[in-house]
């Protein structure tokens, strides 16, 4: 096939196509980030208006909004959404934007499946929210979808959200592989392993675990679909089976998708604060290390999700422990971070304010995780309002801090213009005051003893609720404010320069801004290599 | 370029194998589980029929109290019961004891019992001689019975386990069973 294109390599070929169709049939990684990019984006705004739904039903306790049964499909399709719709496509996105120019590659390796990965998103999406629009509703059964709530009780919708899952899952998967044979093929010649820049690093590991947890995902949504459909009775204990199964199988895909949505973002904060310290990432190796220990741990912590099951005291005993040794290699990152900005000279441009919020505010989510993680405490808190503000803070200031973080970084390089800082700052506070009004208070009614998933609560509740919903709908406008932003930015705005920050290291600096449609067509003479 | 081609092709393909081989070893965790609850007896769940080896030495010195409970799942409307709540039993002595069952309802229904032993870690000691939960019961409407069960208590039950609860919960199989006909695995 490449000896087919290289012989029509005439000039009129390297630009791209005009219309609509450049978009559907495009295999060129930077045309594909982009649609990866602007899907998530809707699918945050359409999962951010069903928690804002979620929010305004609980700003006073009593039923005011929605009926019960809606607030039900709110809360599911909001996890759902968000984490297969939003966060899990922002990475992907960023993947195929920055890993060829980090590496000096053409594009990535398979371009015609990248293509495929993009577009069965729309269609899977499409059809997970089509299930509200259908008799008996959306799925209601909460993101993890657990077993009989999710077989027996479930809405005849149950057959469509299985199917999207299984599309997520595909396109995830193609995803993932292209990743993979596009880092360890396609690397500029003399680029070793450990010359590469972290978000490659920690895409990779990402790519790994997605590889052999999302088929663990696919199996689990069969096997629904068999005892609903087909008679089998894999969680029917009625017919053999076991609901605690599902659980198990359903952890064993979750608590690595978990790291699935933390890894890259480590990779994209790696990479701006060494840019706005002006020195070099502190330990290259040692986050290396700890990167692929965390994916290790991921795989042998499952239970901590489910300590009140009724476990074996050795269980319990055994998942605590590994649980915790986590916080050590995730302690190694937030140190290297932290002595990265030591001593450097320091300016805080927007991307830079984004990484410094989420390496704090991501270790006070990881903290509240080792609380978590206490056997007894957990029997208190678990299904509370603590668990809902602990996942919360490693994934909206964690995650999505560290995506647009990444957003505001790369921006200049993508779009040739610079955004407009101050408008870009007004977005960072916005969105920090709002992200912890909302979730700081939900630490308290969590250790109150207020559970989650219900759309009403008791009277002692009332004022944090009140404020964790003001703090909801600031964040949620202020990202209408980051839409303005980046098409103020793409419109146009002061050109960037090459380099676009002082001091950036990596190889996609090298190349002009905006960035060429085809970059590396060649592979680049590397750099000095700096002896460490 | 082509050998690029290759190797890449290669990877691609291995990769795909790989996500094959998780695909199925999500399938496999559900074996996996039941050995592994009926190894440790996690989960309170009980063995099969116990067949007995050597006759077990009775326990003279020791008296342990066994309570029964039956619940009914959800949507299930038999009347279900154990004819005695709580029985004083020495280990190594076979014991048995009814269950009551009736089927109120205008058809008739089939029903399932899913046993379960608390603490968790004296499900190994419950040994079941026989027990209604190892069939499946067919009840017609108004239909009423009997179900006996027999059990020994393992002398070797930790000494720190003063009481067993045997909790049965019932379910309605009517559906499962008259769509699959499976054999369906009894514990």
């Amino acid at each position: 096939m490449s000896a087919v294109i290289e012989n029509h390599h005439d000039d009129h070929h390297h630009g791209p196509d005009k219309g609509l169709m450049r978009w559907v049939l495009t295999t060129n990684h930077k045309d594909i980030g982009t649609l990866y990019l602007w899907f998530s984006f809707a699918m945050f705004l359409v999962g951010g208006c069903m928690a804002l739904v979620i929010r305004a039903e609980l700003f006073q306790p009593g039923l005011q909004l929605v009926v019960p049964e809606f607030f039900n499909q709110m809360t599911t399709m909001h996890g759902l959404i968000m984490v297969f719709g939003a966060v899990m496509p922002a990475f992907v996105g960023l993947a195929n934007w920055l890993v060829p120019m980090m590496i000096g590659a053409p594009d990535m390796a398979l371009p015609r499946m990248n293509n495929y990965s993009f577009w069965i998103l729309p269609f899977a999406f499409g059809m997970l929210l089509s299930t509200l629009f259908m008799e008996g509703g959306a799925p209601n059964f909460g993101w993890t979808f657990y077993a009989p709530l999710s077989t027996e009780y479930a809405p005849p919708s149950v057959t469509f959200f299985i199917f999207a899952v299984h599309l997520m899952g595909i396109s995830s998967i193609m995803g993932s592989i292209n990743v993979v044979v596009t880092i360890l093929n396609l690397r500029a010649p003399g680029m070793r392993l450990m010359d590469m820049p972290l978000f490659v690093w920690t895409w990779l590991i990402t790519a790994y675990l997605l590889i052999a947890v999302m088929p663990v995902l696919a199996g689990v949504v069969t096997m629904m679909l068999m005892d609903i459909h087909f008679g089998t009775a894999f969680f029917n204990a009625g017919g053999g089976g076991d609901p605690v199964l599902f659980q198990h199988v359903f952890w064993f895909f979750g608590h690595p998708e978990v790291y699935i949505m933390i890894l890259p973002a480590f990779g994209v904060v790696s990479a701006i604060i060494p840019t706005f310290a002006r020195k070099k990432l502190f330990g290259y190796d040692s986050m290396v290390y700890a990167t692929a220990s965390i994916a290790f741990l991921s795989f042998i912590v499952w239970a901590h999700h489910m300590f009140t099951v009724g476990m074996p005291i050795a269980g319990e005993l055994y998942f605590m422990y590994a649980t915790m040794l986590i916080a050590v290699p995730t302690g190694v990152k937030v140190f290297n971070w932290v002595a990265t900005m030591w001593q450097g000279s320091m300016t805080f441009e927007t991307p830079m304010l984004f990484a410094i919020a989420f390496v704090i505010l991501f270790t006070i989510g990881g903290l509240s995780g080792l609380m978590l993680a206490i056997v007894p405490a957990d029997f208190q808190y678990h299904d509370t309002y603590f668990v809902v503000a602990h996942f919360h803070y490693v994934l909206v200031p964690g995650s999505i801090f560290s995506i647009m973080a990444a957003a505001y970084y790369w921006l200049p390089k993508w779009t040739g213009n610079m955004y407009d800082e101050t408008l870009g700052k007004t977005h960072f506070w916005l969105s920090f005051v709002g992200v912890n009004v909302t979730f700081f208070p939900q630490h308290f009614i969590g250790l109150a003893g207020m559970p989650r998933r219900y759309p009403d609560y008791a009277l002692q509740f009332a004022d944090w609720n009140m404020v964790s919903s003001v703090g909801a709908f600031i964040f949620g406008f202020s990202q209408l404010l980051f839409l303005f932003i980046v098409i103020k930015c793409v419109m146009g705005g002061k050109k960037a320069t090459d380099e676009v920050w002082d001091g950036a290291e990596g190889l996609e600096w090298t190349i002009a801004s905006p960035a060429p449609y085809h970059t590396f067509s060649t592979p680049p003479a590397l750099p000095e290599r700096a002896t460490a | 370029m082509a050998a690029d081609q290759n190797i890449q092709s290669k990877m691609t393909l291995k990769l795909l194998g790989v996500v094959v081989g998780m695909f199925v070893f999500g399938f496999a965790l559900v074996p996996l589980y039941d050995i592994y609850c009926q190894v440790t007896g996690a989960n309170g769940k009980t063995s099969g029929p116990y067949i007995a080896g050597a006759p077990l030495e009775v326990d003279k010195d020791r008296w342990v109290t066994v309570q029964f409970l039956a619940n009914n799942n959800a949507n299930m409307p038999w009347e279900f019961r154990p004819t005695v709540r709580t029985m004083k039993v020495q280990p190594g002595q076979a014991y048995s004891t009814v269950f009551f069952a009736s089927n109120p309802s205008r058809q008739t229904m089939m029903a399932q019992a899913i046993p379960s032993v608390a603490p968790f870690h004296a499900a190994e000691y419950f040994h079941k001689t026989e027990c209604f939960c190892f069939e499946q019961q067919e009840l017609a409407r108004g239909e009423r019975i009997e179900m006996p069960l027999k059990f020994i208590i393992d002398p070797h039950l930790p000494a720190s386990v003063e009481t067993l609860t045997l909790s049965y919960t019932l379910f309605d199989i009517t559906q499962v069973a008259a769509s699959a006909a499976t054999e369906i695995p009894v514990s």
